[in-house]
């Protein structure tokens, strides 16, 4: 134990400080028992009625130093160090994990303000939850005040290649020499016009990322989605995230619009829980 | 709703993609280590996840 759960017990030490939520009858699954975790989805300042989460278990609120921490049990025969390294390389586990903690997050974070948590975080038990809850509870609610009436926005640039053949001009510069110097010069022009082009459309994307930036509270860019992953043959420029206002969420997306076209074409996701702005390294 | 002005990919949580996805849930959110049995911090997830994805697409594709 912490100091903090020695110190000031008295918050949830009768177990009157974490009112449990939801359809969670009294004793079982309490402190998850042998062989069990509690895996933490989300912290909120609400209890509220959450879908069923990773490995189809129930999710349960746990409310304590005006928090509410959304958690449900967790096997570790699954949810242990050692299977999950191995589950993480299942691409189905992986997706079918990501889409119940999402499903979790969203919904909460639908009805109210929301600080979610990263995949696969598993405590011990309840009362850990409860005894982090207590010990980083400003943090959390700086962190909550922080996406409080804002949501955010994904908003992905993808470099679009108008035509892939040489352009008729280049093709008549070169028709001065002979044939097979004319095509290693149409080659090179080529290459160089792609790779201006290649060099305005990322100073393109660095601009619409400070535009956007600039109406939104926040904003900030994930790593380009490999063209593999995102079934995208056509190179990412950006892929932004940004938490706005809600007030001004036509705003943003009018803005969004005004970007796109002329070799750049704009796709926007969301509204998504503010998973890009609550992330807080806390121990 | 004003959300509706901007629908273009506003999609019910299941049918997120998923690589949109994994960009916020292996990115973002708030990382906690310490006394809990297990956090993504411990792993190097990114790395792992992509390399389970790409795999899997390879998979799906065959040779490209």
């Amino acid at each position: 134990m912490t100091d903090a759960g020695s110190g000031s017990g008295e918050g949830f030490a009768e177990g009157e400080g974490f009112a449990v939520g939801g359809n969670f009858a009294e004793g079982e699954g309490f402190a998850a028992g042998e062989g069990e975790g509690t895996y933490l989805y989300a912290v909120a300042r609400d209890p509220l009625p959450a879908p069923a989460g990773v490995a189809g278990a129930p999710v349960r609120t746990i409310a304590h130093a005006g928090l509410v921490a959304y958690v449900s049990t967790v096997p570790l025969e699954r949810f242990g160090e050692e299977p999950l390294r191995r589950l993480l390389e299942d691409m189905d586990w992986l997706a079918e994990t990501a889409r119940a903690h999402h499903l979790v997050v969203d919904t909460v974070a639908a009805l109210t303000t929301t600080a979610p948590v990263r995949l696969v975080t598993v405590y011990a038990d309840d009362a850990q939850v409860a005894d982090l809850l207590e010990r980083r509870e400003n943090d959390f609610l700086r962190l909550l005040e922080h996406v409080t009436g804002r949501r955010e926005w994904g908003v992905k640039a993808y470099a679009v290649q108008p035509a892939e053949q040489e352009h008729p001009q280049q093709s008549a510069e070169a028709h001065a020499g002979r044939p097979g110097t004319a095509y290693l010069q149409r080659r090179r022009t080529s290459l160089r016009g792609r790779e201006q082009a290649r060099r305005q459309a990322l100073q393109r994307a660095d601009h619409i990322h400070r535009a956007l930036a600039a109406v939104a509270a926040a904003g900030l860019r994930h790593r380009a989605q490999d063209p593999r992953l995102s079934g995208r043959d056509a190179p990412m420029l950006l892929n932004g995230a940004y938490l706005v206002d809600q007030e001004r969420d036509a705003e943003f997306a009018d803005l969004v619009a005004t970007f796109g076209g002329d070799g750049v074409e704009l796709r926007m996701t969301g509204p998504w829980a503010p998973y890009s702005f609550t992330v807080m390294e806390a121990t | 709703m004003r959300r509706d002005v901007v629908a273009e990919e506003r999609l019910p949580p299941e049918r997120v993609a998923l690589v949109d996805l994994l960009d916020r849930l292996l990115a973002g959110g708030v990382v906690l280590t310490g006394d809990l049995v297990l956090s993504i911090a411990d792993i190097d997830l990114v790395h792992i996840s992509l390399r389970a994805l790409i795999a899997s697409v390879d998979e799906l594709e065959g040779s490209w």
